[in-house]
């Protein structure tokens, strides 16, 4: 998130899209009300009829996948009826950049394709001598961003959008009235998104398309507006933070790639900015570096940056399978990970992991994922995997730090003993960690980056945390006193930090911040001093946005940083430069055109060349759709990633085999694959069995009444369920064709005390064009009545 | 207590809280057509939260309703209970002694909210206490500690009244004409609701039916002689039931 939870309450107008708030995040739902209370309003677009939209104050229905038109024709509702917040854009965004002049965009794809990637010089800015980018303050060049942009989205007009998205373009024009109002100085909209938004083939150019309407609206770096991401477990933002992905380390720096970065000097080389916060790179990697390796790590080895493993390729989720289902993958930790009721297309994931050697499952309970092997339908003689079960330690179980969606790091306390041989995740990783250690002793192929490996966190049997804490939070080396924050990180290997965002959370031992727990009295929300966000203890992300190139807050009633008396005042810790290194003041005028330090031309990106798939979102259908692409003759995004199996298992467009669009989504009652919810009685009772939502419409043409039992199945597979037959699931109008929806909770597996079959048998193996991120969110299925 | 159901997102945390603080069993459930489960009040199951689609298309409402034992001010449950196992607490919560209880079912007859019910099996009536073990101790029920979006609130009457008044009135000024308030006067359990109380499956109700005063009437005969045999029980150093009578004052000293 840009901003968090609590600052929902300092909102105007509150848009989810593609997030079902109050079933998956329902605290939010205490702020959005605050912000209610005194006026705000409160807009849902979802497919479904969610309990969310049920206590909405407008909703929106749209077609699964059509995201893109729905906010394109926001955008171009901005431009028609000249709501955008004009100083903000100019001062802050590169609206006024003029773009190559050889950039162009023609039926539906933009300049520099080769049929299968697109080379980007065309979508490059024009430049000076010195290299620096052309601008036309006027914004009236025809090659400039706000020009172009213009006419990109002239498209998207409230009629096609309608045609597009099945919203019916009264409700439409009800959203953009209502949304777009926050254009003006004083007004803030804030936009709420979850895996609605990136569960798609094109779910990156999604959050960009928020993004853009954000900015274009003057909505960032406000209290009470940003693009603000719904995290969908509680410490998934921290697992984010930590590298979790196959291509980042900690901190959001890329992994190295053999090919690119063969060594450390052409790392830093090619991935550190000329400008920008991330000019400063060389001293995360090193400091890092210096904290894994310790005394291994010298400047004459370049920091062991050799003993980093690097990689090429693609490996992630669904990469992994495909590799594992083609014999690749010998063995597999899956850590409180249950990829056979959470992967997609999960009949192929379950019989990939019949591949492996070894398994070892990590978790609370035995999950599908683990009992693989006997799952129905097998017979596991003939399946030679080892399979190690390794018991988990819950949350409550254990002492650790948790990272919210809106980046705050608070501490939990253990609460209670895990029960029986359950261990934290902690003590399973450490002791890992010396069995290896103890194993490479013996020898190994190259053993010096596990034996050189710092492991060092206590004597006791349960490693000390506090210990760990400190190595993230970044030392001196010389005396081990701790860092500030990273500010004082360095890169000539006097400094050590395990992630330099998180630097500061804990920099002191006896009253660490990230465990502070102090509310605020007065102000908008920040809550300075309970627990720590990063970065820098920051709460709202691109402050210097909240105020005009003057400093004058857009928004007086909840200004978040401002220049008054010759100084800047502060409801948050500032995001620019505001402070020379002595402590002087630097007057507003110096980062009135610098408010985004994270790039390196420091102003916000309307048009961007960093996305695989196109400087502007475009609409493009789902990989499966019932439908052909209305705005464009390009069905689907050119570069969504496939994989050998998606091509036989995908059904074409317009498949009458195939005729409904399914949707995948969760409920407050269950979590994720329901390992820990369906082992809970309580939470079984309330949703005891898998269930199916369609419209009463599809349901008397099917014969199919509520609470029968149903069969759903797509080209990848069949499951059975109940019907819920419900007006809250209603068909859409796209072009001529009435299209229905069909909306399948995933949370249900073979394992648990309840039990039911898992939506995901029926998803693809295709996935977003930059992230790879499946599309779980739009398919195509049937549907019949069993019984 | 009040419920404000316009603040409401069925999330059903109360309904968890509930069992967990009482240690009820989970019932066994199958999916019923709709997401409401259990599909009624059970001895077992002492709050539930209603999801009721109204209307269609554009028109269409998912009204949320968390429900429970009312604790009325004049309880047909006490009224009608020929051995005073239903009766008023001294926090003036309405309870089941099931001490005393027989299991005849009157209050679940004649509760005007279909709120007690008989466990068939032990032939003792059950229903929500209102966490007297908790209020007795300064803490709020334990479904009003779990709702996430502040639709529960616990507080004393007069005020509950006054936050109530003054969400409907801001809710009729912004699009609900027809918010109400519900309960006041006749239950401890009062409603702030955004429409007609139809639309949440609430009966009108506006105080105990006289069929209740004629059961109070009919039945004073036996409580008479029931209070009788209880005293000489008593004095015969029986103490099941004075200990039973007693067990409000034994959690209010709870700590």
């Amino acid at each position: 998130m840009t901003n968090h939870w609590i600052d929902y309450r300092n909102a105007d107008v509150i848009m989810a899209i593609g997030a079902n708030t109050a079933e998956n995040h329902p605290i939010s739902m205490k702020w959005i009300n605050r912000a209610r209370e005194k006026g705000a309003k409160f807009i849902v677009v979802d497919p479904r009829f969610t309990r969310t939209a049920a206590v909405a104050d407008l909703y929106a229905p749209i077609r699964p996948g059509t995201d893109i038109a729905f906010l394109g024709g926001l955008i171009n509702y901005v431009f028609e009826k000249k709501l955008y917040h004009e100083e903000y854009i100019k001062n802050y965004t590169n609206a006024s950049y003029l773009i190559n002049s050889s950039y162009q965009f023609k039926e539906g794809l933009f300049s520099g394709f080769d049929g299968q990637k697109y080379d980007k010089k065309s979508w490059a800015y024009q430049t000076n001598a010195e290299g620096k980018p052309l601008q036309d303050p006027t914004l009236q060049n025809p090659q400039c961003v706000f020009q172009l942009m213009k006419r990109h989205y002239a498209r998207y007009d409230a009629e096609t959008v309608s045609q597009v998205t099945g919203c019916p373009k009264e409700k439409f024009l009800q959203v953009a009235e209502a949304f777009c109002s926050t254009g003006q100085p004083g007004k803030v909209g804030n936009i709420l998104y979850a895996m609605g938004i990136t569960q798609h083939t094109y779910g990156s150019q999604n959050v960009r398309a928020t993004a853009i309407l954000q900015l274009l609206l003057g909505n960032i770096g406000l209290a009470g507006g940003g693009v603000n991401a719904q995290r969908g477990e509680s410490n998934v933002q921290g697992s984010t933070d930590f590298g979790l992905l196959y291509n980042y380390l900690p901190g959001y720096l890329g992994c190295p790639k053999a090919s690119a970065h063969p060594t450390l000097a052409a790392y830093l080389e090619k991935e550190t900015p000329k400008s920008g916060y991330w000019s400063n790179k060389p001293k995360f990697l090193i400091s890092l570096l210096k904290a894994w390796w310790g005394e291994a790590a010298t400047k004459e080895n370049d920091f062991a940056y050799n003993y980093l493993p690097k990689y090429d390729g693609d490996h992630s989720h669904i990469a992994f399978f495909e590799d594992m289902s083609a014999g690749k993958i010998k063995g597999l930790f899956a850590w409180g990970q249950n990829p056979a009721v959470g992967g997609p297309q999960a009949n192929l994931e379950r019989r990939a992991l019949e591949k492996l050697d070894w398994l070892v499952a990590i978790d609370l309970f035995e999950t599908e994922t683990a009992s693989f092997w006997k799952r129905p339908g097998v017979n596991p003689t003939g399946i030679k995997t080892e399979v190690f079960l390794l018991p988990a330690a819950a949350s409550y179980e254990k002492e650790g730090s948790i990272a919210n969606s809106g980046r705050w790091i608070q501490w939990r306390f253990q609460a209670t003993k895990p029960p029986g041989e359950a261990k934290s995740d902690l003590w399973i990783a450490y002791k890992l960690g010396q069995a290896i250690k103890t194993a490479y002793a013996q020898g190994g192929v190259f053993p010096d980056p596990i034996l050189k490996l710092t492991w060092d966190y206590g004597e006791g049997e349960e490693p000390d945390i506090a210990k760990v804490a400190q190595e993230i939070n970044g030392f001196t080396v010389a005396d081990r006193k701790l860092l500030l924050n990273f500010s004082k990180l360095a890169a000539d290997g006097t400094t050590a930090c395990g992630n330099w965002i998180f630097s500061g959370y804990y920099n002191d031992v006896a009253n660490p911040p990230c465990k502070r727990r102090e509310k605020e009295t007065s102000g908008i929300g920040s809550h300075p001093n309970w627990a720590f966000a990063w970065p820098l203890n920051r709460r709202i992300l691109y402050n210097r946005c909240s105020s005009n190139p003057a400093g004058q807050p857009w928004d007086p009633e909840t200004p978040v940083i401002w220049w008054e008396n010759n100084e800047w005042k502060c409801n948050d810790v500032p995001d620019f430069g505001w402070k020379t290194p002595e402590g002087a003041m630097i007057p507003p005028a110096e980062s009135a055109q610098k408010p985004f330090i994270m790039n390196p031309e420091q102003q916000a990106r309307l048009f961007a060349s960093g996305l695989a798939d196109g400087p502007f979102p475009e609409h493009y259908e789902p990989v499966e759709s019932p439908v052909v692409n209305l705005i464009s003759k390009q069905q689907d995004d050119p570069i969504a990633a496939r994989w050998p199996s998606s091509k036989q298992g995908l059904a074409a467009v317009g498949s009458p085999d195939y005729p409904y669009i399914g949707t995948t989504y969760r409920v407050s009652e269950h979590w994720q694959s329901g390992i820990m919810t369906r082992n809970s009685p309580w939470l079984n009772e309330l949703m005891p069995n898998m269930f199916v939502e369609l419209s009463p419409n599809l349901a008397r043409r099917l014969g199919i009444s509520n609470g029968d039992q149903v069969a759903i199945n797509s080209k990848r597979g069949e499951i059975r369920a109940f019907a819920c037959v419900t007006p809250r699931i209603k068909p859409l109008k796209i072009g001529n064709r009435e299209v229905e929806v069909i909306g399948l909770p995933w949370h249900w597996g073979y394992r648990g005390f309840a039990v039911g079959e898992s939506a995901n048998v029926l998803t693809p193996h295709v996935g977003d064009a930059n992230t790879t991120i499946p599309e779980y969110k739009a398919f195509l299925c049937n549907v019949r009545k069993v019984r | 207590m009040l419920i404000d159901v316009t603040k409401c997102i069925g999330c059903r945390g109360c309904q968890v809280a509930c069992k967990n603080w009482n240690q009820l069993p989970a019932e066994k459930t199958q999916f019923q057509s709709s997401y409401e489960n259990p599909p009624e009040f059970l001895p077992y199951t002492w709050t539930r939260v209603t999801f009721n689609e109204i209307g269609e298309g554009d028109n269409l409402q998912w009204c949320f309703a968390k429900r429970q034992c009312m604790h009325c001010r004049e309880a047909v449950c006490v009224m009608v209970c020929p051995v005073e196992a239903a009766h008023k607490t001294k926090l003036g919560t309405v309870d089941i002694d099931q001490g005393k209880c027989t299991g005849c079912g009157l209050c679940q007859i004649y509760c005007p909210f279909d709120v007690p019910k008989v466990d068939q099996e032990i032939k003792k009536a059950f229903k929500c206490r209102l966490c007297l073990d908790r209020i007795a101790n300064n803490l709020p029920p334990a479904c009003v500690q779990a709702c996430p979006t502040g639709a529960l609130q616990f507080g004393e009457e007069q005020a509950m009244v006054t936050v109530a008044e003054a969400r409907v009135a801001a809710l009729q000024r912004n699009g609900h004409p027809k918010a109400m308030l519900y309960g006041k006067g006749y239950a401890q359990v009062i409603y702030v609701l955004g429409d007609v109380p139809a639309n949440y499956k609430i009966p009108v109700y506006q105080g105990p039916p006289s069929v209740s005063y004629l059961w109070e009437w009919a039945l004073k005969p036996v409580k008479s002689l029931f209070a009788v045999g209880s005293i000489l029980a008593v004095l015969g150093n029986y103490s099941g039931l004075s200990a039973a009578k007693t067990e409000e004052e034994k959690e209010g000293n709870v700590a």
